[in-house]
């Protein structure tokens, strides 16, 4: 029986390598961005033609209800006014501090519920009821508490995105694959080091979903509670939207929901490419077929 | 040419001074009377340099026999020395961090190092099981032998002198697992490695074994032991490697069968 040289044996791991390793089809593209872009252009145009048919129907005078061609004309000059800005940025501001604060928040719970059993089974179903608490229900406490002021809609949104971050975190945690656990404590890994190096990172992908969903609780309330809290002087986009209501201006209302709604399309298309990009380095996009 | 020994569970009673002992060791799982017995006052050494494969049919605890030499588990009776030895262990998924790069997982076990030293010391090992040119891939685009054997450098760079490995090579195709056998003998040999080795593959034991210990299952107790003294490299499809086999397969069937009665 011939037992084969190193140099063979090197030569034969070496083949194999090589067979084994995946081969990555390159990708055009502007081919797969136009793959992207062409079903959201039809269902644009779908959803312009069903507008435009219910105006033209006449079911209520146009000041009530604008077509699409009064509405974006609408939005194309309120975008070339500094009043429009200021309130999206206005809206901005508060959504993004009003986020980063429910980060640390949900971070600060959901560590300490998802390492301390007593903790868990105290406030562990709290959490997710607070999941399901309409966000509005908050606002009357809030403005007792905080009056009509940007606190009291910090107060809300704060209140619902948390929970969905605290949630993601301890999923995340808890679902740490068994077999990674035991690598790491042969590997030595105990206590900081082990959160640090394994169970963090291990949680990663429920931890983004949660911020996503955090995100869109967020968002609700933020809206909600602009609507509810107007404050003198500074215009924002629920602001503006109570105000088109009060002076019957559908195309300015239509206005500022489209703008409302696209914000939150580039926000889930944002939380989408992380997730994606997280997804390729883990390889976890491993389609069938 | 074989002949099992006459005291079970002590292969080589003369010699050097046993890197891991095992002195009557129970595994209880549960209590009460739904409690399961998995392993039942197993006696085992296994010198330092030494290659003892464990063999055993399903349910004789030979997972839960190295669990308990890495520490991963506590035995109920019986005490395990290991005299203050690193222990590494390998399990039957490569166990890699899909968020690291192959380097970033052996330089995990390096962490005691400063950057550049950690660095060199991964590339290094890289290159014993031959993937230095793979160090910036992810475990997910490596084939399964090719994760194993980052699994294998991870686990050298712990400076282990006792190697576990929980059946490494199940989950491979015959060829890689050819090629592997002669990598896992090579870097033994190089680094004077004490190994445990778990497999229920007759052939894959008398391939790599000095010893082959046979355990017998629920409760699981050590039942014979082997020693292999074919002279090195063998081959898995050798006459002697198959001869041996037989004899202990015809062993381990009895073992089996005395279950369905």
């Amino acid at each position: 029986m011939a037992v084969d040289t190193p140099e063979k044996i090197n030569a034969q791991i070496a083949g194999l390598d090589a067979l084994e390793i995946q081969v990555k089809a390159k990708r055009n593209i502007p081919a797969a961005i136009w793959g992207r872009v062409w079903p959201m252009l039809l269902a644009v145009s779908i959803v312009l033609a069903i507008w435009e048919a219910v105006v033209l129907a006449e079911f209520w005078p146009e000041y009530v209800f604008a077509g699409p061609v009064t509405a974006l004309g609408e939005l194309g000059t309120r975008l070339g006014e500094g009043e429009f800005w200021h309130a999206i940025a206005t809206t901005m501001r508060r959504a993004v501090s009003g986020f980063l604060l429910a980060i640390v928040v949900g971070v600060v719970i959901g560590a300490a519920v998802s390492r301390v059993k007593l903790l868990r089974a105290a406030f562990g179903s709290l959490i997710t009821g607070l999941q399901t608490m309409p966000s509005i229900a908050w606002f009357p406490l809030a403005i007792l508490l905080f009056g009509l002021t940007e606190n009291a809609i910090t107060f809300v949104v704060v209140l619902g995105a948390a929970p969905s971050i605290a949630n993601g975190l301890i999923t995340g945690v808890d679902y740490t694959p068994p077999i990674l656990l035991r690598a790491g404590h042969v590997l030595g890994l105990r206590r900081i080091s082990l959160y640090r190096h394994l169970i963090l990172p291990a949680s990663l992908p429920s931890f983004l979903a949660g911020l996503k969903q955090g995100w869109a609780f967020a968002w609700r309330s933020l809206m909600a509670g602009e609507i509810l809290v107007i404050i003198a002087n500074q215009p924002s986009l629920g602001e503006q939207l109570h105000y088109a209501r009060e002076l019957a201006d559908s195309a300015r209302l239509l206005a500022t929901m489209i703008i409302i709604l696209l914000i939150g399309i580039v926000v889930d298309v944002l939380f989408g490419a992380a997730d994606n990009a997280l997804r390729r380095r883990w390889g976890l996009d491993q389609r069938i077929g | 040419m074989t002949a099992p020994t006459q005291e079970l569970g002590h292969g080589r009673t003369e010699g050097p001074a046993p890197a891991v002992r095992l002195d009557a060791v129970s595994k209880v799982y549960g209590r009460g009377p739904t409690s399961l017995l998995a392993l039942d006052q197993v006696s085992l050494t296994a010198a330092q340099g030494e290659f003892v494969c464990l063999l055993g049919a399903s349910g004789c605890g030979k997972s839960t026999m190295l669990n308990l030499v890495a520490g991963l588990d506590r035995p109920t009776a019986g005490t395990i020395e290991t005299g203050g030895r690193q222990i590494a262990m390998m399990f039957q998924e490569p166990a890699l961090f899909p968020w690291l790069t192959v380097t970033g997982n052996v330089e995990l076990a390096l962490r005691s190092l400063d950057r550049r030293k950690r660095r060199e010391r991964a590339a290094e090992l890289l290159d014993v099981v031959h993937l230095g040119g793979f160090a910036k891939k992810r475990p997910h685009e490596l084939s399964g032998g090719m994760r194993q054997r980052v699994s294998l450098a991870r686990a050298l760079a712990q400076e282990a002198d006792v190697l576990l490995m929980d059946e490494p090579f199940g989950a491979l195709d015959a060829m890689t697992r050819d090629l592997l056998h002669d990598e896992l003998e090579r870097i033994w040999r190089e680094r004077n490695l004490t190994i445990l080795f778990v497999t229920h593959n007759v052939r894959e034991a008398v391939r790599l074994g000095d010893r082959v210990v046979l355990l017998s299952s629920r409760p699981g107790t050590v039942i014979e032991d082997y020693t292999v003294d074919l002279e090195r490299p063998r081959r898995t499809e050798s006459a002697e490697v198959a001869k041996l086999a037989g004899e202990i397969t015809v062993r381990l069937k009895e073992e089996v069968s005395r279950h369905g009665r």
